[in-house]
């Protein structure tokens, strides 16, 4: 049994099923994100997990003590608004003060921990200001302060960066990271941003359609999708997907792919993976950073295999230049180094790292392995 | 054509030749505006002759007056007339002046307002934050109840007031307005409430504030522009009351507009209009009032910052 134990939790709305019988369990100190499209119920599984909306079945428990028909108040969580929610007649004091004010706590007691917390996210300075005299990082930092001040079991952030500008963003993010391995909270964190998703978390919960796609770290999400829907969403620019064939060449399982020039490729797996699977009709996953130019292929893999196709568009962008061929009928992207010399029209040589690629069902679109 | 340019060098005294279309355009439009200003002013006086028909005629002898040459200023400046109406002057069977009635109303017209506006408040905060079942047809309801006509309800009302047993008195006034005040005073708050960030809601149920905390710590300090909306409102509607006022009010009950209408009927000789003319602005001042210190908290923008918007 985890720290926050989610259990068979499900929410309906009268007919309309928006979550499913969910289960996550959430080990103290954990950074869970829970990432998925705009209503995919990610958002709906935290106001339940905070007590704002009820749980029709199944149960939702803090530290082994069940939730359901507990108050807000009285579930020591503390939360992150996306609009991050101030007091707008309060001061930044006021603000951070209220549910300590509303817990109870002694004044001396709320004014040591209003200090170490206005130090800790370093706006000493703005305590005397209402919310309306700061920008929309200050505010911000003035909501993550509200819910650290509490020192709550849980904290709960939804959508918390989704109101600021990039760069922003970003800096924000960094330093929602630092803090949490500072301070060893446990977090659930709400985005739509996969970005977010896989540099914060610890572990991730992959939503859609009222269902957990797939639950494990950035790293399992990343490498081994559970499915198509997994695939596509999570990593920018997004996983690569089109038809191929698996055959055996040569004795060995490979994918037969067709390219926009009319031939036909194959591109053996790595080691003798698929051999099950000969003669059966697959999607082929491979992310652009495993299709590269030859000499900026993976040296430590076994498995690279380079397929002659031809180039349709190159998107230099800075760093890398994205190089955009299309194999069985879909747009494949391969990430190159800068400096190569290629153009659109020629043909010219793939590298596929054929270690990362997967494999996926047509039909039901899981992974095949 | 030719014309323009050389009216426009008179004007401005300087020989800069200019595109003559910019001038012609410039001309007429000052022309509109002219007319415009010249439009506004007559309105303004129209509007405020009576008022000034009324000052100055509060502040003459009553010679003065049936003397004729009601515009003109007074040549002998008095306060008698408002001395009379105010403490003496002949109000129905008794010559009390005003002033009692005037209590009488101020008794009448604050715990109207303001527990009319407590009750919107509160009522928009539950029909927008804590919507229950039936709670939009419960509004609709209350919003029928604004456009009932008085005379409707006369009746059934001061058989509601004599079996409360408040018939002909100062709270029983109280009552009939509070009833007829909150379908107003609810419309108001919950439209206001409606746009007020429900976030900020759920923030503080979390920081653990309950019910009435959230109001009075939460959404009541961001109300200053519709509570001032709505004590304008209720003000100026209880304090002109006539009908309820004549129909439930005893003699020592009266508020003012009734007194104000016994002080014009109740002239024992001569019609003393003088002292009319100064219990009408008696009576009218209140509600000015409200209107000059009330208005300048009229102020937007006090909800700014809450949530980015």
């Amino acid at each position: 049994m985890g720290f926050l134990d989610i259990n068979q939790a499900t929410k309906s709305y009268g007919a309309v099923k928006v979550l499913h019988e969910t289960n996550i369990s959430v080990d103290e100190g954990e950074f869970l994100v829970l990432v998925g499209p705009s209503g995919c119920g990610k958002s709906t599984l935290l106001n339940m997990i905070a007590g704002l909306e009820d749980v029709t079945a199944g149960e939702i428990a803090i530290r082994g003590r069940s939730m359901n028909g507990v108050k807000p108040a009285d579930r020591n969580i503390a939360m992150v608004f996306q609009s991050y929610a101030l007091y707008p007649n309060m001061t930044v004091k006021g603000n951070i003060a209220f549910g300590m004010e509303m817990h109870g706590i002694a004044k001396p007691e709320r004014e040591k921990r209003i200090a170490q917390v206005a130090e800790l996210l370093q706006m000493s300075h703005l305590l005397d200001r209402k919310p309306g005299q700061l920008s929309g990082g200050q505010r911000q930092r003035v909501a993550m302060g509200r819910a650290l001040v509490r020192e709550p079991d849980v904290f709960l952030f939804d959508e918390p960066l989704s109101n600021l500008d990039a760069k922003l963003r970003v800096d924000m993010r960094t330093e929602i990271k630092k803090l949490h391995q500072k301070l060893g909270t446990t977090i659930v964190y709400v985005t739509h941003d996969q970005i977010e998703a896989l540099t914060l978390s610890t572990r991730i919960a992959v939503m859609f359609g009222g269902y957990v796609q797939q639950l494990g770290t950035p790293k399992e999400i990343y490498d081994n999708p559970a499915n198509m829907f997994v695939a596509g969403f999570m990593g920018s620019p997004s996983m690569n997907l089109f038809p191929a064939k698996i055959i055996a060449a040569n004795g060995a399982p490979a994918a037969e792919v067709n390219l926009a020039n009319g031939a036909s490729a194959a591109i053996p797996f790595a080691g003798n993976r698929m051999s099950t699977h000969v003669g059966r009709d697959i999607v082929l996953g491979i992310r652009p950073e495993a299709i590269t130019d030859k000499d900026g292929a993976d040296r430590n893999s076994n498995a690279i295999h380079i397929v002659e196709a031809p180039v349709e568009v190159t998107e230099p962008a800075g760093s890398d230049t994205f190089v955009v061929s299309q194999i069985g009928g879909k747009d494949v992207t391969g990430r190159f180094r800068a400096d190569v010399n290629v153009n659109p029209g020629e043909t010219f040589p793939f590298a596929f790292n054929m270690e990362k690629a997967v494999a996926f069902d047509p039909e039901s679109e899981q992974r095949i392995e | 054509m030719a014309s323009a340019p050389s009216t426009q060098r008179i004007d401005t005294g300087t020989a800069i030749a200019e595109p003559v279309q910019t001038k012609t355009r410039l001309g007429h439009f000052n022309a509109a505006r002219i007319i415009l200003y010249a439009l506004l002013a007559v309105f303004c006086v129209y509007y405020l002759l009576p008022l000034y028909v009324m000052v100055v005629n509060s502040l003459k002898p009553l010679s003065e007056i049936t003397a004729g040459g009601m515009m003109a200023l007074p040549s002998q400046w008095t306060l008698a007339p408002w001395g009379s109406a105010w403490s003496t002057a002949q109000v129905g069977v008794e010559a009390t002046g005003l002033r009692p009635y005037f209590i009488n109303s101020i008794l009448m017209v604050v715990p109207a307002v303001a527990i009319s506006t407590i009750l919107g408040a509160l009522n928009g905060y539950v029909l927008t934050k804590w919507a229950f079942r039936g709670s939009t047809i419960l509004f609709g309801l209350l919003l029928f109840g604004c456009f009932i006509p008085f005379q409707m309800v006369l009746i059934p009302m001061a058989r509601m007031l004599g079996l409360m047993g408040i018939a002909g008195s100062v709270p029983g006034l109280i009552f009939v307005h509070l009833v007829y005040g909150i379908g107003f005073s609810t419309l108001y708050f919950r439209n206001y409430y409606a746009a007020f960030p429900t976030e900020l809601v759920r923030a503080a149920q979390i920081d653990g504030a309950g019910f009435f905390t959230i109001f009075w710590r939460i959404l009541l300090p961001s109300s200053g522009p519709i509570a001032v909306v709505c004590i304008i409102w209720q003000f100026t509607n209880i304090w002109n009351d006539f009908l309820f006022g004549a129909s439930f009010s005893d003699f020592d009950s009266q508020p003012m507009t009734v007194a104000l209408n016994n002080l014009v009927q109740s002239s024992t000789g001569v019609k003393e209009y003088n002292v009319h003319f100064a219990g009408a602005i008696m009576a009218a001042l209140p509600t000015l009032l409200v209107y000059i210190v009330a208005g300048r908290f009229f102020v937007r923008g006090l909800m700014a910052g809450s949530v980015k918007g």
